[in-house]
């Protein structure tokens, strides 16, 4: 029986994009659903009752919710290929430490950097911007996270690449003189066909913040 | 088996529900370690330099290196010692046990908080929310002893915060935040887990735990007025 996947997702997710790519670097076949977050759909609500949120990947009408579980999900279930965890329990922990402070300290500060004014703004700035140096730190001189092999944390961390021209123009910063590593890490990222497949346009993001924040009745 | 010199070092504090999991499976699976109990208002250079990042416990330290997050200590727990499994085998069901485990720290625990650290109408609110999402755990505890099915899993030692802990604290807040009547397969859980002796060994002392808890909610009262 061929494998039946679809993923509910918002074109300008980040979180959507780590499971398109991860979808992609497995040559997976899916069909990809535009979901409207103003106006959920009976399918969304039924596939994540709990946060009704996207990326819902659904494997033979059974649902994964959270975007680095699916990742996760996507590499133990599809296994051929590169995997993009580490096989040593220790260097996967770092890979999964890495994923989850990408969760827990980048996302937060990018929604006040496009979403505040003044001195919110700015804070968000100063923390998004400390993140990120941890970040490149971490990455070092390698070439990606995971060292020679694009993987897990990359995954976790390239769909932000598309979102950096807006939040430099809402926060009047550059990514590139702060964290040049980074960026020619996410250059590099850039070139393989699953991501490049993957991430929108940077101005198609930058276009699209002003509406958002329209939508949801920010000034 | 070929013997080792493994150092097992767990940096935690003893009312960490955090800490208390990561000893829960460090037990389970029979691996000796030392404990070290962590000042948290006075933070150790061993911590600090452990979990720079963060800060916090609990860290695992396993032949010297670090491993922070008690989520990612709990899977590595798993991934290096085989037996007792926690995480199930199937990649489908494994997903399922990562999302709970992540609805239990992100969603019951914060929200859990709320109701030891509010008061009035905060604290209300805090219960109903509280209520919801636990609506959903009793849901999935139905026709079976462990949210792990029949024997205690992943889920089950990172919802022991509620079992051991938001349980724990209806006691000194006034509140039956988890009764009976609203959540049976709950308390029959509870009962289950009770009886499986490595919580037992690994829960803290109710009477002590109860004092901690009143402290640190008088405190959150004095901050939050």
């Amino acid at each position: 029986m061929a494998d039946e996947v679809i993923l509910l997702d918002y074109w300008p997710s980040m979180f959507g994009m780590r499971t398109r790519v991860a979808l992609e670097e497995k040559n997976i076949k899916f069909d990809y659903r535009e979901q409207d977050l103003f106006n959920k759909s009976p399918i969304l609500l039924e596939m994540n009752p709990v946060h009704k949120k996207i990326p819902v990947l659904i494997h033979n009408g059974k649902p994964v919710c959270e975007s680095l579980i699916q990742v996760e999900y996507i590499d133990e279930t599809w296994p051929g290929g590169n995997p993009f965890l580490p096989s040593d329990p220790y260097q996967r922990a770092q890979a999964k430490f890495w994923g989850d402070f990408i969760d827990k300290k980048v996302y937060g500060p990018t929604r006040l950097i496009w979403g505040a004014k003044g001195k919110e703004q700015e804070a968000g700035t100063k923390e998004f911007i400390e993140m990120l140096k941890m970040l490149e730190s971490e990455l070092g001189d390698k070439t990606y996270f995971g060292g020679e092999t694009f993987g897990y944390v990359d995954i976790a961390m390239i769909g932000f690449y598309c979102w950096f021209d807006v939040l430099e123009k809402c926060g009047n910063f550059s990514i590139e003189a702060e964290c040049p590593k980074l960026i020619a890490w996410a250059k590099r990222c850039m070139k393989r066909e699953s991501v490049a497949k993957s991430l929108p346009d940077s101005d198609k993001i930058t276009k699209f913040v002003p509406e958002l924040k329209k939508k949801i009745g920010i000034e | 088996m070929v013997e080792r010199s493994e150092e097992v070092k767990l940096l935690g504090m003893w009312a960490s529900p955090f800490s208390r999991r990561v000893e829960i499976a460090l037990t389970l699976k029979g691996v000796p370690y030392e404990f070290s109990e962590q000042d948290i208002t006075n933070k150790s250079p061993l911590l600090l330099q452990s979990n720079p990042v963060h800060k916090m416990i609990p860290v695992l330290l396993h032949n010297g290196k670090p491993i922070s997050e008690s989520l990612v200590i709990l899977e590595y727990i798993d991934d290096t010692w085989q037996n007792n499994p926690i995480l199930p085998q199937d990649p489908y069901d494994r997903a399922i046990a990562r999302f709970w485990a992540r609805f239990l720290d992100e969603q019951v625990y914060v929200t859990a908080m709320k109701v030891v650290g509010k008061v009035g109408e905060e604290k209300d609110a805090a219960v109903e929310a509280t209520r919801d999402l636990l609506k959903l755990l009793e849901k999935e505890l139905v026709g079976k002893d462990f949210l792990g099915g029949e024997s205690l899993g992943f889920v089950d030692i990172v919802a022991t915060l509620v079992a051991f802990w938001l349980m724990r604290t209806e006691e000194v807040v006034g509140v039956k935040v988890v009764p009976v009547e609203m959540f049976p397969e709950i308390h029959r859980w509870v009962k289950n887990l009770l009886d499986v002796d490595v919580i037992k060994k690994c829960i803290p002392p109710e009477d002590e735990h109860l004092d901690y808890i009143r402290a640190r909610m008088e405190s959150l009262k004095l901050k939050s007025v």
